[in-house]
């Protein structure tokens, strides 16, 4: 899902014949499952790739802190504000762990966020919706982050070693993000009408974006034949999609609320919830800029990076100015 | 007189409109969940992700205490006055006379620097007074107190850092935190402002006595300017004096915007369970 | 002048532990704050006590005394823990 877009830039994938004898070692260890760590010898377009799709993962988790920021000083009790705040904070120390990651192939963070302020490089489209209820926070804990947990336990079995303890990491802290969402609409169904009809209200305009996050169909992803090889994409986008699907509805029936999908319905004979067409020029114009926030997102993460500068400067010439002093009282 | 006497006389002196120990636990109350919720508008906006997290912290250490102060006040509220409010009851519908929190915590964010210069200023206060607090003849005052300390010490080193950093960073920071320290130094002498009823519980051994804290406080805040090569500012006029301030129930115009934000869903659904 | 903030290594010994780990990293200006914000990125959920942060050349370690303000305040934000939110039985994957 932070591969949304990433091209391996492989335009077939290699088969033994084809490899120098670099490349078959290093294709050896992914299959046995041995894990590539930085310093090891890795192809171009293995780093590049995972630059890439790990950024846009630490990315997504940043930009991810607006929507539900958002609500932060609307939140409904006190306990509901803490936990908000304290599932942001999560998020914000998951971009961490994730931007650290990415920092082990060669990059620095500072130039990873140039790169998104300038637009080179995506977060996942999902955050370009604009949370416009509480009933919106219950609806991205529930979804957003069970569409995440969905691919990122695989993502802890891949190749890379710093992708994948950091994925373990963020796992653990994960299924506290999903219950928190829960527990929202649990409330809100069992309240009044009006908080009830927000919790529907929600559901409608989050599931097809929720759908959408898992990625293109199957048979557009032309270039996930590589990633599958060096094990950096471990699941299919229609795999991953359809166990969603299966997991969710169960839980909506369950709050007493239906998903906005005429066509949504248990098929006995393959075990799974057929449902219906995703509307992909919708995601195609959110990944192009077009989505509802996707201009406002960027511009909080612009005006907070450019207005701290100033900030992150001063803590710079500080420590140089204390370390010159310490030189001075060891001369 | 037993001190359980003591306290109980104290706290229903004033007569039966206001039980005095009440309205104290709410200003600790209010002004730890004003400033959290200032704090809270910080989230995905600050200069640096480890800002971002360390910041929401004290956030949430803040709410924390909040809602212990909120929940013994609803206690003491249902011994003294009949029928005692909840947490959220206490925090959401109240409108600003009747919220009692200090002004400085309601003052907007503005830069880095105003948010650190105001988080400076409080927290040196903040743990002098819980300090203080851990001492209290009130069992429970003195229990969560005692909690508190250890993570508003942590507060207060925190935001001494940052004067410092700013301060003696580079040129435009150090402006930026004079110029701070300068406009939000008003506020700080309703922090030691002690009224009547305050007074009393002072007496009673139950609430801290911030004017006698006053000297300690000026000389730590002296102290981290210096630091920090910026002045302490020099005026003397300070804001809600004369019983007029924060804790008496006369703000600013920001706690208005501020209770209108965070009230809204509980006002605009009345009774409704979140 | 960089005005980029290095980058630093965290390790972090548990209550319990014998040796300081590895968790992770974090951008600071200087180690004394790559200390304060690893206590803030790495132990909020009541995780460590003693945290070092290493730059290439230096190592430093938090001081035994600083046990207290550091680190007791995360062991009553029990909402950060799955199990705080108690799901409907009948309700799987969550």
């Amino acid at each position: 899902m932070y591969a949304q877009m990433v091209d391996t830039g492989v335009r077939k994938v290699q088969d033994a014949a084809d490899m120098t004898p670099d490349e078959a070692a290093f294709q050896a260890r992914i299959d046995a499952d041995v894990k590539i760590e930085p310093k090891d010898w890795m192809p171009e377009a293995y780093r590049r790739t995972l630059v890439r799709q790990i950024q846009q993962h630490a990315h997504s988790e940043i930009v991810g802190m607006l929507p539900e920021g958002n609500w932060i000083g609307r939140a409904p009790s006190l306990k509901r504000k803490a936990i908000l705040m304290a599932k942001v904070q999560d998020e914000g120390g998951h971009g961490l762990y994730l931007y650290s990651a990415a920092e082990t192939l060669g990059v620095s963070r500072d130039q990873l966020v140039a790169d998104l302020h300038a637009g080179k490089v995506k977060y996942s489209s999902i955050f370009n919706y604009p949370t416009l209820s509480w009933a919106d926070i219950g609806a991205i804990g529930w979804l957003v982050d069970g569409a995440a947990i969905m691919n990122q336990i695989p993502l802890c079995r891949c190749s890379f070693g710093p992708y994948a303890r950091a994925m373990i990491r963020i796992c653990k802290e994960e299924s506290f993000h999903q219950r928190q969402g829960y527990d929202i609409l649990l409330a809100l169904c069992r309240g009044t009408p009006e908080q009830k009809a927000m919790a529907q209200d929600a559901l409608n305009r989050w599931w097809w974006p929720s759908l959408m996050m898992f990625g293109p169909p199957d048979a557009e992803s032309v270039h996930s034949a590589q990633s599958a090889k060096w094990k950096i994409k471990l699941l299919s986008n229609d795999e991953l999609r359809q166990r969603f699907v299966d997991q969710t509805v169960p839980q909506a029936d369950h709050l007493g609320i239906t998903m906005p999908d005429p066509l949504l319905k248990w098929n006995a004979d393959t075990g799974h919830y057929d449902f219906g067409p995703i509307d992909w020029n919708e995601f195609h114009q959110v990944l192009k800029g077009n989505g509802p926030c996707n201009r406002e997102r960027l511009r909080a993460r612009v005006k907070a990076w450019e207005d701290g500068a100033w900030v992150r400067d001063a803590a710079v010439a500080h420590a140089e100015k204390r370390a010159a002093r310490a030189a001075k009282v060891a001369a | 007189m037993t001190s359980t006497t003591k306290t109980e006389s104290a706290v229903v002196a004033a007569g039966a409109a206001v039980v005095p120990l009440l309205d104290y636990l709410l200003r600790l109350a209010d002004s730890d969940l004003v400033l959290a919720q200032r704090l809270g508008e910080w989230v995905g906006k600050g200069p640096v992700i480890e800002e971002d997290i360390a910041l929401t912290n004290v956030g949430l250490d803040l709410i924390g205490q909040a809602r212990l102060w909120y929940g013994y006040a609803g206690e003491v509220e249902a011994r003294f006055a009949g029928k005692g409010r909840s947490e959220d009851e206490l925090a959401f519908l109240r409108d600003s006379p009747a919220y009692r929190n200090l002004q400085l915590v309601e003052q907007p964010n503005g830069s880095y620097a105003d948010t650190m210069a105001r988080q400076f200023y409080f927290d040196q206060w903040h743990l002098r007074v819980l300090d203080a607090l851990a001492a209290s003849r009130d069992a429970r005052i003195a229990a969560i107190a005692a909690k508190a300390v250890k993570e508003v010490a942590y507060h207060a080193e925190r935001s001494v850092d940052w004067l410092v950093r700013l301060g003696d960073g580079t040129d435009e920071s150090h402006a930026r935190m004079q110029a701070a320290l300068d406009d939000l130094w008003p506020y700080t002498g309703e922090m030691f402002a002690v009224d009547t009823l305050e007074q009393s519980l002072i007496d009673a051994g139950v609430a801290a006595d911030v004017a006698a804290l006053q000297p300690s406080w000026q000389a730590a805040v002296a102290a981290a300017c210096a630091e920090a090569t910026l002045r302490l500012p020099p005026g003397t006029w300070m804001q809600g004096g004369g019983h007029r301030g924060g804790k008496q129930g006369v703000h600013t115009e920001h706690l208005g915007r501020l209770l209108a934000e965070m009230q809204f869903l509980q006002r605009a659904y009345p009774g409704a369970v979140w | 002048m960089s005005t980029e903030w290095p980058l630093w290594e965290i390790f972090i010994r548990s209550m319990h532990g014998l040796a300081h780990k590895h968790v992770g990293s974090l951008h600071a200006p200087d180690a004394e704050m790559a200390i304060k914000n690893a206590r803030d990125v790495y132990t909020r959920r009541n995780e460590g006590v003693s945290i070092w942060a290493v730059r290439s050349a230096d190592i430093h370690a938090s001081a035994p005394g600083d046990r207290g303000p550091l680190f007791e305040p995360a062991n009553d934000k029990v909402y950060r823990h799955p199990t705080f939110f108690p799901m409907p039985e009948e309700v799987k994957h969550l």
